[in-house]
């Protein structure tokens, strides 16, 4: 990976904490328990570093430890992209538009 | 094979570009779903710009772990019921954690001479990744009621979790200051486990929607510490916006309850106040039971109603019922809306999530504050198996635990009518005044059953 300063890199942490602070202050409270798997799923991000270790890993600890460490982070982006969907899925509005068929 | 770091970079670019407009997109239910996708094209572009890097080995082992977690993660998704969602959610706060501590435990095993900056973003990736993992495994125990979900408390136990948080802050400054022991970080793991289990341990189930929140933003810090580990800007980036909405979810939590985040982690609530509310004195007014038939009378002759949902009524598995109920008076020309109360529910959002699976459309629930001005001109208000979300004691009693929380002003509608099993407090452990108000009747029973009986009374009225 890239080898970025100290300072860049708490420069991109700072700013990354405005805008997450700016964006998700948009969110309705209706959909706050999407956004919270939605960030769950969004952590699943170690994935990455997951795969880094496990593919770099050279003895039996290494090995083992990286393992857990992507079916882990596996399951948490797998599951959670998935359980977000699902219930994204269920919030619809009035299916039946009886009272407006007049207007047609 | 990618080996020019800045292609790299300028992949992962787009991964964060991703996960950045998925969450934008979570600002309007319309869009939400269409956010998500993009959000998983992000995070597949990530995986594939990883798994093409130079020089990694044990393909074999990865594919393994892909699939394994994959089955996993799918079947979970896949089978949650929708009030199980908090323990869901906490489990991949776990596992998160879990995998954060774990690639900090690695980096830690393999570096011979950490750089000071290094040790200090393993030290708090581990630390914050275990508190997180043992938190969120304790959490789902007490939601999955494996556990008792209410306080468990000891004497001196802040002493404790002050005394092991403080040995592995010392712990983690050694580490940094030179100590560069494969044992330090085990001892630190271990401490940081513990002191996870004790966070959670104290804090009862009607205070959950705060823990799960705060785990959340954990998960998130750890994932960030983990790319500093790796030097990995994807990584600092997403565990920074999920840190970011961990704590604001947690902030909000916390202010819909009226009280502060250091109260609820430390203050056991419900356990306080079992002893308080016996003490009430009985003024002499008494609750009225009503009947089906009557309240069917009730409602087909109301223009408004709300609909006041808790979470009672989830447990009832109640809210298709409810949501028939609401059809049925429709059709007769009522006006039917949800009240939703920040904390109904057991996680942020929950109780609208409960309803937007009974197909309740989304244009129908409101939150607390929009519809509260609503309730003078409503003629009936149904509570549903909500209890201390509708105490006007908050508003009106100082003496009261809850005073000084928002509540929604049901005991301004014109007749309120409470569907309750029996007298018994609600989580809090609190007297609700409502139920003694001159314009409420009670209607006694499983929630369920009571609904059911009210929509064949109020088709035969």
């Amino acid at each position: 990976m890239t080898d970025l300063p100290l300072v860049i890199e708490l420069t991109i942490l700072v700013l990354a904490a405005f805008l997450g602070f700016e964006v998700i202050a948009k969110v309705p409270t209706m959909l706050h328990t999407p956004l919270m798997s939605g960030a769950n799923f969004i952590h699943g991000i170690v994935i990455v570093g997951a795969i880094i270790v496990l593919g770099t890993a050279d003895d039996a600890f290494t090995k083992v430890v990286g393992f857990v460490a992507l079916v882990l982070a596996t399951a948490n982006v797998v599951g959670g992209w998935f359980v977000t969907d699902r219930m994204l899925g269920m919030f619809k509005r009035r299916p039946e538009p009886k009272r407006e068929e007049p207007r047609k | 094979m990618i080996s020019d770091p800045d292609v790299v970079a300028i992949l992962y670019l787009v991964t964060i570009a991703c996960f950045v407009v998925s969450l934008k997109f979570l600002a309007s239910p319309r869009h939400a779903r269409k956010g998500n996708w993009i959000g998983g094209l992000g995070m597949l572009f990530a995986i594939g710009t990883t798994l093409l890097l130079e020089g990694l080995e044990n393909w074999l082992l990865i594919v393994l772990a892909l699939v394994i977690g994959s089955v996993v993660g799918l079947i979970g998704a896949r089978s949650v019921r929708m009030t199980a969602m908090p323990q869901m959610v906490a489990i991949f706060n776990g596992v998160g954690g879990g995998a954060a501590a774990l690639v900090a435990l690695s980096e830690w095993h393999n570096t011979a001479d950490p750089f000071r900056e290094e040790t200090v973003s393993i030290v708090l990736s581990a630390l914050i990744g275990s508190i997180s993992f043992a938190g969120s495994v304790v959490a789902f125990a007490k939601l999955q009621e494996l556990i008792s979900g209410r306080p468990i408390v000891f004497a001196g136990q802040n002493l404790v979790n002050i005394a092991v948080l403080g040995g592995g802050a010392a712990l983690g400054a050694a580490a940094v200051a030179g100590l560069e022991e494969q044992w330090v970080l085990y001892l630190l793991i271990s401490l940081a486990l513990f002191f996870g289990v004790m966070f959670v341990l104290p804090i009862g189930g009607a205070d959950m929607p705060v823990v799960i929140s705060l785990l959340n933003a954990f998960t998130g810090l750890a994932a960030s510490a983990t790319g500093f580990v790796l030097d990995s800007t994807v990584l600092i980036v997403s565990g920074m916006l999920v840190g970011a909405a961990g704590t604001l979810l947690t902030l909000l939590m916390a202010k819909a309850m009226n009280r502060s985040v250091a109260n609820v982690l430390f203050g056991a609530f419900g356990q306080v106040q079992a002893g308080t509310s016996a003490v009430r004195a009985d003024d002499g007014r008494t609750v009225r039971a009503t009947s089906p038939d009557d309240v069917a009378v009730q409602l087909s002759f109301a223009r408004k109603v709300i609909v006041a949902p808790g979470y009672g009524m989830a447990v009832a598995q109640a809210q298709h019922d409810v949501r028939q109920l609401a059809d049925v008076l429709e059709e007769r020309g009522v006006d039917v809306k949800y009240a939703i109360h920040p904390v109904a529910g057991r996680m942020p959002g929950h109780m609208n999530v409960l309803l937007a699976e009974a197909n309740v459309p989304y244009t129908q629930l409101h939150e607390m504050d929009e519809i509260n001005p609503d309730f003078p001109q409503t003629d009936v208000v149904l509570v549903i198996g909500a209890n201390d979300v509708t105490n006007p004691a908050a508003r009106s009693d100082p003496g009261s635990p809850i005073y000084g929380m928002p509540i929604l002003d049901v005991d301004k509608a014109a007749s309120i009518v409470v569907l309750k099993r029996s007298m018994s407090p609600g989580f809090a452990g609190i007297d609700n005044e409502l139920y003694l108000d001159a314009k409420t009747t009670m209607l006694f029973g499983d929630a369920k059953d009571s609904v059911l009986k009210l929509i064949s009374a109020v088709k035969n009225s």
